[in-house]
Parts: structure tokens; sequence; C-alpha cells
């Protein structure tokens, strides 16, 4: 399995085409770089640095702030070098061959050119560096302490603005200190494609912004002292709070102190942080991430440069919410509840580690006499704790009964992890899908279930023309701005339109297009976990990528989920995608182990371990970062949980399982422990502890508990899992067989109902978001979006209130209608409102009722 | 955009009949161009037209119509000078103070038409009848100074001239342009005809007076002509329509010209 | 010898209802758009190239060699644009012709269409002119009621459609790659070269952009042949171009004449300059052209000589600035004028127009410091040749050949504390009752 860390991009980004070279001089310094490099880049290369603003090497060159100037010498067609009468731009410049560049350090030219421009763009800038979150790591700064004169030749009336304007909840805006270099308007552009600030106004008064009446002094409505205005607009849509996922990245990549985020804005200094790299636990993209913190505490996150997976970019989510981590419900110690005679659950009180881990150690071991013992690890492990819960489940607890899949699961996703993911290293990455001639997504959102994806597959879109396809109930705005094509279906019918693509069909047109398009070589179908609730879709996707050739990718939303199928937390898999029916399979584990044989039955699933639990077929569980509410029926998980013989967790945090059980023992959170990720690409993302912490990673936790149980675990250290992990081969055996279920026949719909559609927004009610309430304030207004033809059969127009219910409750939104599949309502899976499992308790495909909300108008 | 012509989003609140007749326009501005973002100036015009200034309706309308953000209209609607933030006045009175004109007249004709009209650059007078601007040249420096009123020229002014302009205006006389249509159309109807919807008017007016035609007329005294052809033509043109009248022209050869130069 | 004026272009603008197709074709108009149809292209580019005209625009850029930049066919569209966003201060000869001679221009551009493969043409013109807007609408679909646009316009099935477009307020898309922006539905803030327009220009395809009067002067040479225009102008500055003097000069105006002419041929002819006084300084084309003096009378006009003496051809836009004129005033003004319409995209226009216009208003105010000259002077080093585009370079033109010209006049505002000219002296009509407060100098 080492054999999975990261050795480079793979596919198509690494071919190594041949670049011609151009030779050429930088300060009397012969350098050859690829024709089409820029001078600015070349320098770099060299280790010549231009100061520059507007540039940045992932934006498209603007030339906009002229702080790079050099002087240029090129030859004519005559081939003698002639001086170019003006200086030029060295971050738009191509280096050609011959050309003779000479910057400010051999070239009086471009010395005063550039500190001509420094001292222009001083004459604005405020003096505020003391109180600026920048000031310490600000390009201006340094530029001015390293070259600027001392005193200013500027004698007049400085440009003010009043501060700040808030461009969302979560981003700050001091135009004063704004050097107007776009790289923020050119990264909402070109890179997030939602261009939710741009430029205003023009010449001296130019300011980045987004449409703001008051600050652009646009007439009010409704104040209008000539004609009336015809109508007020709303107030909630034009111009205020336009939500971007990506906006942190503007705070990152200006060069000044202009732009700010709410959360970190006079926070700290610069100079008072620690910084780490990590890796980013929200979605399994595992984007590298940089962790700054004062006196262990984390005060921000950045982005890290990773040009392999998320470049120098990352999500909102990502940067701004890691306060969960030590949010006020912190679990510090570990947790005893004691029983009465009776069985009556007592209260949970703070006991010592060595108490609790006996208590929960004779707990687990009677338990396991009672039927035996349940693991749910939850979905964003470690590899190196992941791996401890699978052996430990087989090892201590003598069980295939584990099941990191907190979410829909089926027995078919079982089988297709286990056929076509497990052990197959890295093989799709993101660079391939910036190379593919064509993506076709099924079950995955990737904006809002996978950030940086979505990126990467935008890039591909906008610059190298990938066509992108997706399966879904209508075309999102993610979709919209990768120029991506629509199969619409309503939930469940995903395997008709699979299984017509790998039949080549022609008609409707789309299908056509779809069934060419997935046939270019390079081709890749990107699935995600949403498809474990449509029998027979997994299925479908196996076939299709057999009979079309393209490649396939499992993206599922959580971090540890790629590491539950790696290190066999699942009923089916043993570590290293080993079958648990296969006797070899569980003979090879079986000795690396170290022991006895494993138990050879196929384990329950999580809703099988859930029922067992309610019926009393299972004694006890054991569970890690696990939540009720993820499951499409809560309550059923509730219920089991209180009717379990005995609950061990393990938790970050206090919730709803910690709640019910009968020990809890504390771990650390990702900020306080070493670890490695395994993203979706298969790619082993290591990070070290940002934070000392005296909190326990769960392998030590399950090595000590294991400990108890008279077992050795071996997973006390970090190295001890991963040597471990390091002796396990590849499985060279029969994989599980590819899943052959039939699709189910789609419930009718009567009249007043419809197919719920439904998927995770980026930003919503997690409690991985909990205590960031700036970056709450940019998530998307929930609506239920429904089709005109829709519509009228509920009788609501756009913006009216529509009502979605089940025998189990109902839950109301703003209607937004939306060119969709008619007889399909969408809806937000847990956003504020729309607690989709938590109100409905169904998970999307079922038919739900629709009905125009009783009281409109008051909501 | 979706193929539904009047799907609306929910920020512009125009009422449907408004709506409507604004997105037909829009679809026809539209069609002029082979991409559709090529109507957004046109655009701004338009809604100027409804309101006389790009409202927050008209700002959201763009950008529903077109598909951009509001932040993406609004850097646009912002860049351009003409288009109003605030509801105009019936009349814009542009006074150019750009050098030449500033020089010759133009300041003054400015400062006496505030005080005149007690507002400054860019106010409106408090009967909604006229905004004073400030205006750049308006290429007719042959004409200082000058003054537009709903951009058609009013040649050769004094502050005299401008103040019975502008008090004309106020009365809601009809004035007649030294170089435009009979009279001025109010600050919407301009502004629609700027969308690229002609109001037919075009025949009004003269094509050229005064000092266009100082040149000319010198020429015409002096019979001073542009050379003949400098050498028969090798290609047979064919004929235009009908018989061509020969162009107008002086009857110097082309030799002799030929010669003078070279 | 030519004739000191060669009305061509302003050759029917005296004519009843001039700006009809009716008229225009009574006076031949369209007939070199006939002509045009029966030759090869290349010919006419030929034709083009061999008459040496150059852009009428101000830089000058020989006409047929910007249409052979165009790379070949590759069956995708390529356009045509007209830059009729007259602006530049000083410049109004295309306004003019326009509203005279609209179709001058559609049949110019109607013959280059076909020259250069193109099949959808833009005129953009500034939104300031509504007549003009007017009459080339109207013109425009004359043309197409006529069949000289529209459906097969070009021959052998190739269409010809012409879209009129009218700007908003921004002297900056005057620039050709700024007014492309525009066109798109943008801020016309410049763009990056390469690609050039001739490559990637309107919706990123290959493109022309020309100015009005370049555009207009085709129909004529393709009519009379390459020979006929270089009969006039110079060598390598061919041709008539209009000429438009405004200031103080007796009878301003459009004066069309070939290239080369003298400012102190025109003022003749114009009456010379305002009675009673003398002419102090002027521009040769434009505010952008660095300013001439009485020094300068005999200057051929013609890119050439204009150049070698220290100033630009430009768009032939004399500006006449008597006795009674400060240039500080005057040069303030223009500064203000580009501080106002600079994008803002780049940093020493945005910011180096920002700091001059304060500094010329302190110095025009009495307010100035000795060490302001120096300032004004290094600033504009730091702006020449270092801005994205040419408006920051014009924006130091008048600073610094004032300064030049005129250092004693700057000195004397510092020194002597204000402005020692009588505003009202320059001024065309009497006042009838002294220049409310503001307009003149306080203290």
């Amino acid at each position: 399995m080492t054999d999975t860390t990261n050795k480079g991009t793979g596919g198509g980004g690494e071919e190594a085409a041949v670049v011609p070279q151009v030779t050429f001089q930088i300060d009397g310094i012969e350098t050859s770089v690829p024709k089409g490099t820029l001078v600015i880049r070349a320098a770099e290369e060299i280790g010549i640095a231009i100061p520059r603003f507007c540039d940045h090497p992932l934006l498209e060159p603007v030339g906009a702030c002229r702080q790079c100037l050099v002087e240029v010498s090129a030859p004519d067609r005559s081939g003698a070098v002639r001086p170019m009468p003006k200086p030029q731009p060295s971050c738009t410049l191509v280096a050609t061959d011959g050309m003779q560049v000479s910057t400010q350090r051999t070239s009086p030219v471009a010395e005063k050119a550039q500190r001509g421009m420094l001292e222009l763009l001083l004459i604005n800038h405020p003096l505020d560096c003391p109180v600026c979150d920048k000031g310490g790591e600000c390009p201006l700064q340094n530029q001015s302490m390293a070259n600027g004169a001392a005193t200013s030749r500027y004698l007049d009336v400085k440009r003010t603005f009043p501060k700040p304007i808030a461009v969302s909840t979560q981003i700050l805006l001091d135009r004063e200190r704004c050097v107007l270099c776009q790289r923020c308007t050119r990264f909402s552009d070109e890179i997030a494609g939602n261009p939710f600030i741009d430029l205003q106004k023009r010449g001296a008064r130019q300011q980045i912004g987004r449409f703001d009446e008051d600050v652009l002094d646009f007439e009010r409505p409704g104040t209008s002292s000539g004609d009336q205005p015809v109508g007020a607009a709303h107030t909630d849509v034009s111009g205020a709070p336009f939500a971007s996922y990506y906006s942190g990245n503007t705070v990152q990549i200006c060069p000044v102190g202009a732009l700010t985020s709410a959360a970190y804005r006079f926070r700290s200094r610069p100079f008072d942080l620690v910084s780490t790299p990590a890796v980013a636990e929200h979605d399994s993209c595992g984007s590298a991430i940089r962790v700054d913190h004062r006196r262990d505490t984390v005060m921000r996150r950045l982005a890290g440069d990773d040009p392999v997976v998320n470049e120098e970019w990352i999500t909102d989510k990502d940067r701004f919410a890691f306060t969960w981590q030590t949010a006020p419900d912190r679990l510090t110690t570990p947790l005893v509840r004691d029983r009465g005679e009776d069985g009556s659950r007592g209260e949970l009180r703070p006991a010592s580690w060595s108490e609790a881990l006996e208590a929960a150690a004779e707990g687990l071991a009677r338990a396991r006499q009672a039927g035996g013992v349940g693991v749910l690890p939850g979905g964003r492990l470690t590899i190196e704790d992941s791996f401890a819960y699978a052996k430990f489940a087989r090892v201590a607890l003598g069980t295939n009964d584990v099941d990191h899949r907190a979410r829909s699961h089926s027995a078919e996703e079982a089988d297709f992890l286990a056929h076509a993911v497990a052990g197959r290293g890295i093989d799709v990455t993101f660079s391939d899908l910036e190379a593919a001639p064509s993506v076709l997504l099924v079950g995955l959102e990737a904006e809002e279930e996978g950030g940086v994806t979505f990126l990467r597959l935008r890039k591909g879109a906008t610059k190298n023309d990938v066509r992108v396809f997706s399966i879904a109930s209508h075309r999102s705005s993610g979709l919209d701005r990768m120029n991506g094509t629509l199969l619409a279906a309503a939930p469940g019918t995903e395997p008709e339109w699979l299984d017509q693509i790998a039949a080549g069909g022609t008609d409707p047109a789309e299908l056509a297009d779809v069934s060419e398009a997935l046939r270019g070589a390079g081709s890749v179908v990107l699935v995600g976990e949403r498809l474990a609730a449509v029998p027979g879709a997994y299925s479908a996707v196996l076939r299709l990528v057999e009979r079309t050739g393209a490649r396939l990718a499992w993206i599922p939303r959580r971090i540890g989920e790629r590491a539950g199928v790696e290190t066999g937390t699942l009923p089916n898999l043993l570590p290293g995608g080993r079958p648990v029916v296969d006797p070899a399979a569980r003979a090879e584990v079986a000795a690396l182990w170290g022991g006895d044989e494993l138990p050879a039955d196929a384990g329950r699933s999580t809703g099988e371990i859930l029922d067992a639990l309610w019926v009393g077929q299972l004694g006890g569980v054991l569970a890690g970062g696990f939540e009720p509410e993820d499951l499409p029926d809560p309550a059923h998980a509730r219920r089991a949980l209180e009717q379990a013989g005995f609950v061990v967790a393990l938790d970050v945090r206090s919730s709803e399982v910690t709640e019910r059980a009968d020990v809890v023992l504390p771990v650390a959170p990702p900020a306080e422990k070493d670890g490695s990720y395994w993203n979706w690409e298969g790619r082993v993302r290591t990070f070290g502890a940002s934070l000392p912490s005296d909190a326990m990673p769960d392998h030590r936790v399950l090595d000590a508990l294991a400990d108890e149980l008279d077992v050795e675990l071996g997973t006390a250290s970090l190295l001890d899992v991963r040597e471990e992990l390091g002796r396990l081969t590849p499985w060279a055996g029969e994989r599980v067989a590819a899943p052959t279920v039939a699709p189910s026949e789609p419930e009718p719909v009567e009249p007043g109902t419809a197919v719920l559609a439904s998927w995770r927004l980026q930003l919503d009610v997690a409690r991985l978001q909990d205590g960031e309430r700036f970056l709450a304030g940019t998530a998307k207004r929930p609506v239920a979006r429904i089709s005109p033809v829709t519509a009228v059969a509920v009788g609501v127009a756009d913006g009216e209130q529509v009502t979605v219910s089940t025998d189990r409750g109902s839950l109301t939104l703003p209607v937004a209608v939306t060119a969709m599949v008619d007889h399909v309502v969408w809806v937000p899976l847990r956003s504020p409102g729309s607690q989709v499992h938590e109100t409905l308790g169904v998970a999307p495909g079922a038919v739900v009722r629709v009905a125009a909300a009783a009281g409109e108008g008051e909501a | 955009m979706t193929t539904e012509a009047y799907s609306r989003g929910p920020a512009c609140s125009y009422d449907d009949e408004t709506y409507r007749r604004l997105a037909d326009d829009a679809a026809q501005i539209v069609a002029r161009y082979p991409e559709p973002r090529s109507a957004l100036l046109p655009m701004l015009h338009l809604v100027q037209a409804e309101e006389s200034y790009v409202s927050r309706d008209g700002i959201a309308f763009c950008a529903e119509r077109l598909g951009l953000t509001p932040a993406q209209v609004s850097a646009v609607a912002t860049f351009y000078t003409q288009y109003k933030r605030h509801p105009n006045g019936r009349y814009t009175v542009g006074v150019c103070t750009n050098t030449l004109c500033a020089v010759m007249g133009g300041d003054t004709i400015f400062d006496e038409l505030s005080e005149h009209l007690d507002v400054g650059h860019d106010q409106t007078t408090e009967d909604g009848k006229i905004t004073l601007e400030r205006v750049e040249c308006n290429a007719a420096c042959d004409f200082a100074p000058v003054v537009m009123v709903n951009w058609e020229f009013f040649d050769n002014q004094n502050p005299e001239t401008a103040k019975r302009l502008a008090d004309s205006l106020r009365l809601g006389e009809d004035v007649t342009p030294t170089r435009g249509a009979s009279t001025v159309a109010t600050f919407q109807e301009v502004s629609r005809v700027l969308a690229g919807f002609p109001d037919g008017r075009a025949d009004e007016g003269v094509g050229a007076s005064g000092a266009t035609l100082a040149g000319l007329r010198l020429a015409r005294e002096n019979d001073w002509r542009a050379p003949e052809e400098a050498a028969p033509s090798d290609v047979d043109a064919a004929p235009g329509e009908g018989d061509v009248p020969p162009r107008t022209g002086g009857a110097q050869s082309s030799a002799e010209s030929k010669e003078s130069d070279k | 010898m030519t004739s000191p004026l060669t009305p061509v272009l302003s050759d029917t603008w005296d004519a009843d209802q001039s700006w009809t197709l009716e008229t225009y074709r009574a006076h031949g108009g369209y007939g070199a758009l006939a002509k045009a149809l029966d030759l090869e292209p290349a010919g006419i580019i030929q034709t083009v190239k061999d008459s040496g005209l150059r852009g009428r625009g101000g830089a000058g850029f020989p006409t047929g060699m910007k249409w052979g930049f165009l790379p070949p066919d590759d069956g995708g569209p390529r356009y045509l644009v007209v830059n009729a966003d007259e602006s530049e201060p000083g410049t109004c000869k295309d306004i003019p012709l326009m509203m005279a001679a609209p179709h001058s221009l559609i049949e110019g551009v109607a013959i280059t269409s076909y020259a250069i493969g193109c099949t959808h043409a833009f005129i953009y013109v500034r939104g300031e002119v509504v007549h003009v807007y007017r009459r080339l609408l109207n013109a425009v679909q004359e043309a197409y009621d006529a069949g000289l646009l529209g459906k097969n316009a070009l021959g052998e099935g190739v269409d010809l459609d012409v879209t009129v477009h009218a700007g908003a307020g921004a002297y900056i898309c005057g620039e050709e790659t700024a007014l492309l922006d525009s066109l798109e539905g943008r801020r016309g803030q410049p763009r990056l070269k390469p690609p050039f327009p001739a490559v990637a220009g309107l919706y990123a395809r290959p493109t022309v952009v020309n100015n009005v009067e370049s555009i207009a002067s085709v129909p004529a040479i393709v009519e009379r042949g390459a020979d006929w225009f270089t009969s006039m102008g110079t060598e390598k500055s061919a041709g008539f171009g209009l000429f438009s003097l405004s200031g103080h000069v007796v009878r301003p105006g459009q004066y069309e004449a070939p290239l080369g002419i003298t400012l102190r041929e025109l003022l003749d002819m114009a009456g010379g300059v305002r009675p009673g006084h003398e002419l102090k300084f002027w521009t040769p084309g434009g505010s952008s052209t660095p300013l001439f003096t009485a020094e300068h009378l005999d200057v051929p006009l013609d890119y050439e000589s204009v150049g070698a003496a220290g100033s630009m051809l430009g768009t032939r836009a004399l500006q006449i600035f008597d006795d009674s004129v400060c240039v500080v005033r005057a040069v303030a003004r223009w500064t203000e004028f580009y501080a106002h319409e600079s994008c803002g995209k780049c940093t020493p226009c945005r910011e180096g127009t920002f700091w001059l216009e304060q500094v010329l208003a302190r110095i025009e105010n009495g307010t100035g410091v000795p060490e302001d000259l120096d300032v004004l002077l290094d600033v504009c080093e730091n702006i020449l040749g270092r801005a994205f585009c040419a408006l920051g370079d014009g924006a130091t033109s008048p600073i610094t050949s004032s300064v030049q010209l005129f250092r004693e006049e700057y000195e004397a505002h510092i020194t002597g504390g204000g402005c020692p000219f009588d505003r009202a002296a320059a001024e065309l009509f009497e006042r009838k009752r002294p220049a409310v407060a503001g307009s003149e100098v306080e203290g």
C-alpha cells in the first residue's frame, strides 16, 4: 500500500510532451525555458525576483500594475538585437530566443520605472500598516521597505473611502488600500466562475465591489425624487447576498490588505503566528492547507500550494470552518455512565482513562457475548485511525460488523467499492480531469460535494474544452459554469440513462452527444456516494465503463471514506481490498496480524447494525464520529442506540451518540494529531499535528482499549501503524464480483406528489461548520426547486412557499421555479429549514407530497 | 438563458407588462449581435429610457436577460458617463468645459447657467426639467463654445443664449438644435434612440452648416478641387445602376499633379 | 500642383439632404462598391496598400497593411469595426462627416468588408451625438432597403450585415482594444496585446478596426485608383485629409486638404488668428499631441514632418490659442480630462493623472511650490511609456511640451500666487456682467 503514496500527478498532466526551448538572457545570465514562458517566471527560475502585484501564476496575465517593468532588447528580423523603446511588463512578456532582459538589478531604466510605479501606488495608499491585517506579510509593504523612498513627494489630498465594505458576511473590503491589481476579480471570474465582485466606476475612483447602491451612489428604490421607479426590487437578491464557495481565496491572493476576512480581521499579526502544513478535513479532495496558530489557538487557515491537488485554492469551508475542533462541547475527559441494577441509565460522569477503558472493555466483552458488537467509525477518519478500527473489529471484537458509511448505503455499493475502488491506488487524478475529453458526473454535484474537484473540472472545461455531462434533476449553477450538459433525470432513473449511454443511444440529442463523447480515450465517469440510494445505479455504472472504455472514479463527500474502503472498515472488505469471503484473503491478513483466524462471515452494514441493535441481536456498538442525523432515518438510529446493550463512543465533541453512550472516550481533532488522509484519487495526504495536545488519536485509544481486552492491537504509535500498513501487499487474488442489481420499478407519482431529489450543499448546518457565523452567512438560501409544469400542478408561483411532506413531517420553503424534470421536487438535504432526513425521514428518490403552503404570505 | 422568453428571476420587480415589453426590446437588441453580451450597453440605454436612470431594477433586468451578475452589470453601468444613477431631468444640459470650449467661454456659460438654475454639476432642477452637466469635448470644437441638450448640438453659445435655452426648456417650449432634429426630444426618448430604436427623425435638420462647410465654401469660391483620376483605370469598372452622374471634381491633369508631387 | 483644398469626403456636404442615399447616389455614390465587387478582394487590399492610405484616427498606421495582417480564412467569422468614437479634445471631423454624408462611410464599410471577407461589420459611434446616430441608423436602413447591405449584398450569396452601436461616454473607447471590449458589453478597458485585433479581436476573431475617415476614404481610392490618391499629399503621407481648425481663428471649420499643408496656409484660408491677437500655441492633432507655437507655422502637416518637429500629426485637430490664453489653465484642464477619462486599469495612468491634476490645479490657483515643476515632469516621465495604453502617454504631452515652451509662465503662477490672465479676454463673447465667483482666480 505504500505504493500509493504520492509520486506525481500521474495521468495526462504528467506526460512529458516535448516543449521546444528558447534561450535568452536575464541580467546577462543565459537561461533556457520552455517556449511560451513569461519573462517574470523565467527570472524566478534563476533566482531573480522582479517585483509585482497583479501577476499571479494561476491567473491570466493582465499587465495592470506595471510594477514589473524591465528593459528589453530583442533580435529584429535581420537578427540584430534592438532595444525596445519602452520598458516592458515582464508578467506579460513571453521570452523569445536571443532576447536580452535587464531587470532593476542591471538597468537604471527598469529601476526608475519600478521606483516610479511604487511611488504612484503609494500616493493613495494609507499609512495604516500597524492596524492592517496584511502588515507583516504584505507585498506592498515589503516593496516599500525594500525599494521605496523614505519620504513622499506627494503633497495633495489622498483618496479616501468610508471603510470597510462587507462584500459578504465573510469578506470585507478596505478600498483605500486596494491597488486595483484585479487578482480578486480575475480569480472570481477565471477560476471560481462566479464574478460576485467586479471593478466598479472608473479612473481614480475605480474600485472593487459588488452592486451596492449606497457604495456606488445609485438611487435607492423608493427614495426617488424624480420619476418613481417602476417597482421596488427585492432586497435580498439584486446585489445583496451573493454566495461564492471560494471567496476566501481572494483574501489570500490580495497583495495588500484590501480584502480581509471577518473571521480573522484584527485577530493576529503574521509574525506572531506559527504555521503548519496540513490537509483539510472537509471533503474527499484532501486539499493542502496551512494552519496558522498563536499560543495554541488556530487563528486562520490558508490554502497550501499543491499543484497536483488543489493548486493554490481551497473552499471557504476548508478555510474558515475550523472552530468546530475547539467548540464548547469539546470532550476533554473520558466519561462513564453507571447503570442501575435494572439496567436504567444514569448520568455520564467524568472518569479517569483507566476507569473508562476498563468499563468500556468490560462492557464490550459482555456485549460480544450477548450477540456481538457492531462498529460504526463514521467517515472522517485518517488512514491510521481507520486501520485501527478495521483491525479492532476483527481482532478484538471478532466481527465483520463494521461500516464507516454514515449515510445512505447499500450492499450493491459495498460490492461496487470492493470491485472497482478498493486497492486501485492512484487511478484517475485531478490532472486527468483537466485533460479528459469528457467527464460524466453521476450522483455527484461537484461544487457542493467536492469543492476543489469542481475547480479542476471547471479549469478543464474553460481551458481545455473538457466536456462535462451531469445526470441530475436540474442544471445547477456549477454545471452552468462548467459549460456542462444536463442529462435530466428523476432520482431513481439514473440507471436508465447509464444503460442508454452504454448502448450508444442517440435519441435525444444530448444522449447521442454523451454517448459519443464518453467513448473518447481518457474520458472519465465520476460517481458520487448518493448513487447508493438508487438500486441498480452502481451496477449500471460498471456496465457503462466497460462498454465505453471510460475511466471511473468514486468521489464520496467525506475525507475518511476512501481510507475506510482501503483499510477495510466495510462489512465485506479487509485491508488492501481483500474480500472477507475469500479464505486466502483472510489468511493473508491473519498472517499479517499474527493471530487467529479472522471472522469469516460477511458482516453487517451500518443499517443492519442499527437494526440488530434495535432488536437486540447485537449486544453493543462501538461508534466514532457518527451521527444519527446523517442517516436517512435518524429516529431509527437514535432508537437503536438507546436500545443497544452497551455503547462506546469515541468522539471529539459531545454528540447524539455520546449522549446515549455508556462510555465516552475523547479523541483528538485533526489539528491535534498526526495522520494521513486518503483522498478520492487514492492519494495519501500526510500531515502533522498543528497544535501540541494531550488528546489521543483514535488509533491510540483503540490500542489501549484492546489492551484492556487482552488483545495486542499494535496501533499505539503512528509508526507502528504505518509500518504494518507498509507490510500489507496489494491483493492479487480475485476481486469481489461486479454487482448486478436490477433497477427497481419507480413508485407511481400520484397527483399531489413528486419524487424527492436532494443533495447536501457545501455550506449547511453540518457540525463541522459550527461556530462560524460569518461563513454561515455565505450559505445558499434554501429553496425548493420544481419545474414550471410541476409548479402549475401544485399551484404555486416562483417565490411563493411550498410544503414538502411525508407521514413523518413537513418542511416549507420558497419555490424556485427551475427548468428541470417534471414531478420532481429538489430541496437541500441538510440546510436550515430543510433537514430532509430529520423532518421527512426519507432519502432522495422517495415519493413525497408537495402542496402550496397553507397560510401563504406569513412565511 | 432559457428558451422561455419571459422567464424572469426574482430580482427585477418591473410589473409583468413592463418586463415583457422590455424583454421584447432586449431580444431585438440581442439579435443585432453575434454574442448576447454585446447588447449590454444598448440595454442600459434602454432601461434608462424606461426610468430616466439605471435603477436597481434596470441592473437586475440586464443581469437576468444576459445571464450576468448584478456586479458585472454595475461594473459597466458605472464606467460610462452617460448612464445616470439618479433620476435624470427631462433634459440634460451639458456645457462643454474641456479646454477649448472652456477658454472660449464654456466655463462662464457653465457658471452662469449653474447660478441661473441653482444647481451644480450632475444636479437636477427642482422641477425635474434640467440636469446640468459639465461635459467633455463633444467633437464640435469648430463651433465652440458648445452646449449639448440631450446630446443635440447647440453651437456657438454664450451665457445669454444658454440661459434663454434653459428657460425655454423649463417652460416646455420647443427648442431647435443648431445641428440635429428639429426639436429636442426628452432624455428618455433620446435614451431609447441610443438603444438602437429609431424615432424617425433622421431626416430632420441640416446636413452640414456653418463651420463644417468653411473649407468647402472656400473651395467652391476658388474652384479648388481634388484632381481627376491619376490614370485611366485598367479595369473596366462595371457601371453602377443606371446612369451615374460624374463626380464633381476639377479638371487638373493627373500628369501635372504627379509631377508636382514626386 | 494640386489645389490648396481638395474636397473629396466633404464634396457632397453642401448638397440638399446630403445624408440621404438618393443624394449620395446622385453624386456617384456606391459606384465604387459596384466596381469593387467586380474585383478580387486581394486586388482591393493591394490598391489600398498602394495608395499609402494611413489611419486617419491618429496613429497613422497604413490601412492596407492592417488589413493584410488578417490570418488566412479559416471559415469562421472575421469582423470590421469602425471606430466612430471621436472623443479626442479638438478632434471634430468624423462627427460632421457622419452627420452630413453617412453613406460615404457605409460604402467604405461595404467595400472593406468585401475586401477582408467580413460579413458583419460594426460602427461604434460615441453615444453623445444622438443625431449622428440617427443618421447612421437611417443610412444603414436605406442601404439595406436598396440591397446594398443584407442578403447577398457582397454577391455570390455573401451577405453583409452592419450594426451601428452607440457607446455611452468614455474617451478610452477610442483605443481600439478598449473599443472592442466595450462592443462586447464590457467596461472599455484596453486589452493586452498580443494578440492583436487582426488575430483575435471582436469575440476573439480576426478583426480590423479602422477610423471613420480612413474607411470613408476607401471608395474614392477604389474608384479613382491608388495613383490618384498618391498624387495628393507627400510621399509617405499620401492623399487628403480633413483639417479641423478651432479656437481663436476667424473662420474655424473643416478644411479638406492634401497632407503636407501648413498651418500658415490653413490660417490664411481661415482668415487668420482672431484680430488683435497673436498665435500663442496650438495642437497639431488633438490634445494628446505636444504643443506647437508660431515657430511651427511652416511645418508641413504630414506624419513625418510633424514628428520630426517634436509632435504628432494625430487627427489634424488644430486648436488655435491666441495670446489671451493662459497655458497653465489650458493644460490643467486637459489634465483634468485625462484623469476623468483614465479607465483605471494601470497604475501610472490612474494614479499619475490623479496626481498631475492636483499639482496643476495648485499651480493654477496660486498655491504651487517651486518643486512642483520638477515633480510634474518626473511624474510625466514615470507615466510616459509605462502605461498600458496610449492614454497615459497622451496625458503627459501637453504638460511636458508646455513646460518646455512656457516654463516662465508656470513659474509666474507659482511666484505670483495665481494666474495673471484675464479669462474674459479669451472668450468669444462680451460678458454682460462680471463673471460669477468661482470662475475667477481668488485672491
